[in-house]
């Protein structure tokens, strides 16, 4: 067992009235990781993090916490603090109170409470707000008294519900890059949830996806978007173009028609596959040059790039491209080897 | 303009039902028979003072026994499931809907001498107890005729709490005893207020229960206001001072109640030893 492991679920399995909303999951959590549970509403995102927090029993398996199994211990014993996804501030208790519940919890002397209340209201930029009722406060700013609240306390580890959900969009990339920045400098594990997986990708050093209980990848954020386990986490993690093919042999794969080369290796002869490619690298070429050819259907201009569909023999493409086409043109269309993604294909 | 005309039949119901009774109570407090002003009902209540504060007495114990019953109630019936919390609810209200006459009643059939209750503990050799006719027996009745009133105050605003809210308490360290103090007890102090205004109130000034379950003994305020009405004392003057007086002590409580009350000193009292 690896040393830095500060958090460890061991075939975690959860049932709500007989019906089994978490898995076999297994996942260790290193000391001061940024790991982000991402998966689609109601994949048990949250039941995972209660499992940590203390907040549900597990059905089967084990949960550890600095190499100590704590699947007994209530939460309050637990070194761990949450943000919750509905902030669950005090409502008798203003900001300021809110923020000093934990400290007084601990006992933490007067002096030093204010000291880190005030550390804590200038990182979330509620400074002015302390005498504010916690149901005087837009969603935003409940979010980031939450924040501060769970914080304050300095825990080894802080579980995060979807933290910036109430924030809009130009607020929620500003906290993206504070907590990753308060993540760093306290040197606190963060296990964060979020169905977003631009948000998952930018601010994680691993990514764990989830889908109906169970877990389906672990790894980098350019593990996971270069090299998805499945169509599912391709598609989730980024729009894709996934089509059914063939795998030739190593290196060489056939699919829309035409054979290409490709980095993978390791399946059988012939075997069905899944090839993934992501719109940005489809690359548009003369109806002379490309191995596939198609007819553009629409294009939207999206700020960056050009979105265009491609239709090609049935095939819908999605292409991103800077440059645009003209929608009933007949074009080309290439993409490297590098830029091809092959999956087994699965059964369903 | 147009929120004073819609606030009309509400001040003329505020004026036939309560403004003009209280006067009327006022009048006869402070006049003879024949209508001549005099102070002399309102110092004749002094006579009355030992049953005054009985009558206080026995709806404070009521209220504070009906408060300790009726709290931790409250909070289990807030905190069931669906089903399990209207199953609770409809335990607590049932009652209500039989005649307050009646319930009083079968209290008196359950206590007498030879009731179902002596009758009971006759088998094993125990008792007769003498329990109707006594203080006790008097309590008793407030407590079970008040019981939904305490519950209901409470159990609205604890069903109010949310549970995430306690779950953060404990998230951030606080044990149950401290989420109880810091923040269940905080966020439930008006429905405690409600529901000893609700409880307090009807048993100071009953006289049906003490009349039923107290005999002659305990005789209580509102027994006294009755008969200066309607019982063979008739004297509605002597009787509107009386209740003139028991209004005053009513208000003097629930001020005394608002004094008490405020929520960090609660909390503060609870916590700092
Ligand atoms: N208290 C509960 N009772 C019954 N089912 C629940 C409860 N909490 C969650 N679930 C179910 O468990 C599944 C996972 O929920 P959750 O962990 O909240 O998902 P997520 O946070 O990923 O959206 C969902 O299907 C949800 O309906
Ligand atoms: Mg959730």
């Amino acid at each position: 067992m690896e040393e830095n492991i500060i958090v460890s679920l061991k075939n975690i399995a959860v049932d709500y009235d007989g019906e089994r909303v978490l898995n076999g999951i297994d996942l260790d959590i290193r000391d001061k990781e940024f790991v982000t549970f991402l998966g689609p509403s109601g994949c048990g995102k949250t039941t995972t993090l209660r499992i940590i927090g203390g907040f549900v029993e597990a059905g089967e398996g084990d949960v550890f916490f600095d190499g100590m199994r704590i699947n007994d211990l209530p939460p309050h014993k637990r070194k761990v603090n949450t943000v919750f996804q509905k902030y669950a501030l005090f409502p008798h208790l203003n900001v300021y109170e809110n923020i000093e519940f934990g400290l007084k919890i601990n006992k933490v002397p007067e002096p030093q409470r204010r000291e880190r209340i005030k550390d804590m209201l200038e990182l979330v930029n509620l400074m002015g707000f302390e005498t504010r009722g916690a149901n005087q406060l837009s969603g935003g700013q409940q979010q980031r008294v939450a924040i501060a609240r769970a914080l304050v306390n300095r825990p080894r580890v802080l579980l995060l519900d979807e933290p910036l959900g109430a924030l809009d969009l130009k607020l929620r990339k500003e906290m993206q890059v504070e907590l990753k920045r308060i993540q760093q400098s306290m040197e606190i594990t963060f296990i964060y949830v979020t169905h977003d997986q631009e948000e998952a990708l930018t601010m994680s050093d691993r990514v764990v996806v989830m889908k109906d209980g169970e877990i389906l990848q672990v790894g980098t954020p350019q593990d996971i978007y270069n090299e998805p386990v499945n169509a599912f986490v391709a598609d989730f993690i980024g729009e894709s173009n996934i089509l059914p093919g063939v795998m030739k042999k190593d290196f060489q794969a056939e699919f829309a028609g035409h054979v290409f080369e490709c980095v993978d290796k390791g399946f059988g002869e012939n075997e069905e596959v899944q090839v993934v490619v992501r719109p940005e690298d489809v690359k548009v070429v003369s109806y002379e040059d490309g191995p596939i050819d198609g007819i553009v259907e629409s294009v939207i201009f999206k700020g960056v790039h050009y979105e265009m569909t491609v239709d090609s023999h049935g095939f819908k493409w999605l292409i991103h491209s800077t440059k645009k086409e003209d929608v009933g043109k007949v074009i080309g269309m290439d993409i490297l080897p590098d830029d091809i993604h092959i999956m087994r294909a699965e059964e369903e | 303009m147009k929120n004073k005309s819609s606030a009309f039949p509400y001040g003329v119901w505020m004026v036939i039902f309560i403004v003009l009774p209280l006067l009327l109570v006022g009048y006869f407090a402070f006049t003879t028979e024949d209508g001549a002003p005099t102070m002399e009902n309102i110092s004749k209540v002094g006579e009355f003072m030992p049953v005054l504060m009985r009558s206080v007495w026995y709806a404070v114990v009521a209220t504070v026994v009906c408060l300790v019953i009726a709290y931790p109630l409250g909070y289990l019936i807030s905190r069931g499931a669906g089903s399990r919390r209207r199953t609770l609810l409809m335990l607590v209200i049932l009652p209500m809907w039989m005649n307050f006459l009646l319930r009083t009643y079968a209290w008196m059939t359950l206590l007498e001498n030879n009731g179902l209750i002596n009758r009971f503990l006759g088998f094993f050799n125990v008792g007769p107890f003498e329990m109707i006719n006594t203080s006790g027996a008097v309590i008793l009745g407030m407590v079970y005729n008040y019981m939904p009133f305490m519950i209901l105050p409470l159990y609205a605003v604890m069903s109010k709490i949310d549970q995430t809210t306690l779950e953060a308490a404990q998230d951030l360290g606080s044990s149950f005893v401290s989420t109880f103090a810091r923040v269940i007890l905080p966020l439930s102090m008006p429905g405690v207020k409600t529901g000893i205004i609700m409880v307090f109130v009807p048993s100071v000034s009953t006289f049906i229960i003490s009349r039923m379950l107290g005999g002659g003994g305990n005789l209580l305020i509102g027994d006294l206001i009755e008969l200066q009405f309607l019982g063979n004392a008739y004297n509605p003057n002597l009787g509107a001072a009386i209740s003139l007086v028991l209004l005053v002590i009513v208000l003097l409580c629930m001020s005394l109640l608002n004094q008490f009350g405020g929520e960090e000193e609660m909390e503060g009292a609870l916590l700092d030893k």
